[in-house]
């Protein structure tokens, strides 16, 4: 297949076009910049809609109204806008409205920084908006992945009726790669959506696309069926990369930017002769359990790295269940770890691990 | 009397659901639901219509109208119409918001989709308080009025000043239409209908945006009844909100909102480019 050389950003934008999508609604921020530049210069010449929203709220508002109305639709920020994004995406979820929300991350709290970071897994995958509910979250590693991700991205939002979010950062957004995009897709062939609010026609009873439920009983009612739909989610759709994890005594955990140099770190480290691995998840939520559970029978430690101060090594001790130790290693700020610093901390742990050995001897 | 003679003069339109609203007594949210879905029904657009509703009191607007409806966040109305308008550009869409949404959270929702020139139908009333959460102040209190927030009456000089939406919005380039209206007499329901119904039938006519404001009462949290509320509002709100035609471009000679601000700027050569 052709390949093309595309920044993160760029690839994320294309693909989600080709998935169908037709409707872009954004706001200006640094680092995901070349996305919304991408819709703007890209959506017109397709019949498409490039809306530049007066903020983060409105836009992310205007996702719910146009996926309420039927569309494919998507929605880019970076890390302050996903805040201000939270309540929209809170109300998607309990409309059960689909929908694509990408989060370039950078660096926090606050205004933070403009540098990569992965701070927002947190937001992600626990508390993205106010109430009981899930988003989908996918983190690509290669621009291929962002442009494989953003593809699939809406035919599971579409699929489960579910607000998707892809977890990026400003290292993957900005980076190019050589890329083969996937065949585009005419929206008129994709899927009927019997619930949009497209008007009745005098020919059905009207729909509504509400979050409002004043009588708890049918509220909590509505909640549990939303989470037997989470259930099917994390039994079908967990999605991880195992990277010479299967004999593995030390095995890293890594999603994003942070995988590329965990995976350099765990080459460097069989050169040495130390049996490390990696698992990488790529579904944030739902964890990848199944993808960790299998390296327990030969992990003796694991190791998450992350660009943050340590957020998914929470789910992965949840995991673990105190099974085996899991140690955390991140930067953060925009720092990026080199692949020389999570070789240290494996070399550590491979040395504590020839100690324990030689005790064990003894 | 033979069945050939009676006939129906009076019936609940079919754009409004044969359903107990939650408005309360004396509340005049009913004239208005009442209103646009008469209009509904007379431009025949039912089938083809969107409503997007509000958070207050006509937060359940979506039970009341036959159409299909979605329900936005606070203020969200405007930003949740114009994606609808995207998506759907033939069919009807139109915002039903109250002073709180539309005036206060969601200013920046109202402002932008009306200069955008939004193809929208927005319905705004302005019963000078939040009537859904038990009568706090709102963008709208009268100067002294006293609300659960403002025990004292509104103090301009810590609580700002009212915001006069039309006035407002009379500035911006993208709208078509603003009236300010009122429901205390079968004359002014007779005038607020007509202007509703003008609202909706300029946007089928792709006139751009159109907001109809209706000066309303709110007995149960001004502590009055039905007559009295109507007494205060004739007496306070009326002269701060003047009842009146604030921005018609179509009476100004022009095709639409866009050729009326292309003639405001037409000395901005960058603003004439493109146009004939």
């Amino acid at each position: 297949m052709e390949k093309v050389l595309m920044k993160g950003n760029e690839a994320l934008a294309e693909s989600a076009m080709r998935a169908g999508c037709r409707f872009f609604f954004g706001y200006p921020i640094t680092p995901q910049t070349e996305l919304a530049a991408y819709m703007s210069k890209n959506m017109p010449k397709v019949g498409g809609t490039y809306l530049q929203a007066e903020s983060e709220v409105a836009a992310i508002n205007m996702v719910y109204g146009a996926s309420a109305a039927g569309a494919r639709v998507m929605t880019s920020s970076s890390s302050p806008g996903i805040s201000l994004k939270g309540e929209g995406i809170s109300y998607m979820a309990g409309a059960d409205l689909p929908g694509v929300i990408i989060n370039v991350q950078r660096g926090g709290p606050g205004l933070g920084g403009i540098q990569p970071s992965q701070s927002d897994y947190f937001q992600a995958t626990k508390a993205t908006g106010h109430g009981d509910f899930q988003v989908v979250v996918y983190a690509p590693s290669t621009v291929q992945e962002m442009a494989d991700i953003a593809y699939e991205a809406f035919d599971v939002a579409d699929k489960y009726r579910t607000p998707v979010m892809i977890l990026a950062d400003g290292m993957l957004g900005q980076m190019m790669e050589p890329v083969a995009l996937p065949q585009p897709k005419d929206p008129a062939d994709l899927p009927e959506k019997p619930w949009a609010c497209t008007g009745h026609g005098g020919k059905r009873p009207h729909n509504v696309a509400n979050s409002l439920y004043l009588t708890a009983d049918a509220l909590e009612k509505l909640n549990v069926e939303r989470f037997q739909r989470y259930e099917a989610i994390k039994a079908a759709e967990q999605r991880a990369e195992s990277y010479l994890a299967d004999d593995a005594d030390i095995v890293l955990v890594a999603f994003g930017a942070s995988a590329r140099v965990a995976r350099s770190a765990v080459n460097a480290a069989r050169a040495e002769g130390i049996k490390a691995g990696l698992v990488r998840p790529i579904t944030l939520w739902p964890f990848p359990e199944k993808a960790l559970e299998a390296t327990i029978a030969s992990a003796k430690e694991y190791l998450v790295v992350e660009m943050n101060m340590g957020q998914m090594v929470e789910d992965v001790r949840l995991c673990i269940e105190g099974r085996r130790p899991v140690e955390f290693y991140g930067r953060c700020g925009g720092v990026i770890p080199t692949p020389a610093e999570v070789l240290e901390q494996i070399r550590a742990i491979q040395g504590r691990l020839n100690d324990a050995q030689e005790k064990e001897g003894e | 009397m033979s069945e050939s003679e009676s006939k129906v003069v009076f019936q609940r339109p079919h754009a409004l659901l044969p359903v107990v609203t939650n408005y309360c007594p004396g509340c005049t949210h009913g004239i208005v639901n009442r209103l646009v879905a008469e209009t509904l029904d007379e431009l025949d657009v039912e089938g083809s219509a969107v409503g997007v509703a509000p958070v207050g009191c006509s937060v359940m607007a979506y039970d009341f109208f036959g159409c299909d409806m979605i329900e936005a966040a606070h203020g969200r109305a405007p930003a949740v119409a114009t994606a609808v308008k995207r998506v759907h550009p033939d069919n009807v869409v139109f915002a039903y918001q109250g002073d709180g949404d539309l005036a206060s959270i969601g200013m920046a929702e109202t402002v932008h989709a009306a200069t955008r020139g939004e193809n929208i139908t927005v319905i705004f009333i302005n019963n000078a308080i939040y009537g859904m959460t038990g009568g706090q102040m709102a963008p709208t209190s009268l100067p002294n009025q006293v609300t659960q927030t403002s025990p004292y009456g509104r103090d301009v000089a810590t609580a700002g000043f009212p915001v006069r939406v039309c006035e407002l919005l009379s500035s911006l380039d993208g709208v078509a239409y603003l009236e300010r209206v009122t429901v205390d007499s079968p004359k002014n329901v007779r005038k607020a209908k007509k202007a509703i119904k003008r609202a909706f039938q300029n946007q089928i006519d792709k006139k751009g945006y159109s907001l109809v404001e209706v000066v309303a009462t709110c007995p149960t949290n001004w502590g009055m009844t039905p007559q009295e509320a109507f007494e205060w509002m004739r007496e306070n709100m009326l002269p701060y909100y003047p009842l009146g035609v604030y921005k018609d471009v179509e009476a100004d000679g022009f095709a639409n909102a866009a050729e009326a601000a292309a003639a405001r700027a037409a000395a901005c050569p960058i603003a004439q480019k493109g146009r004939e």
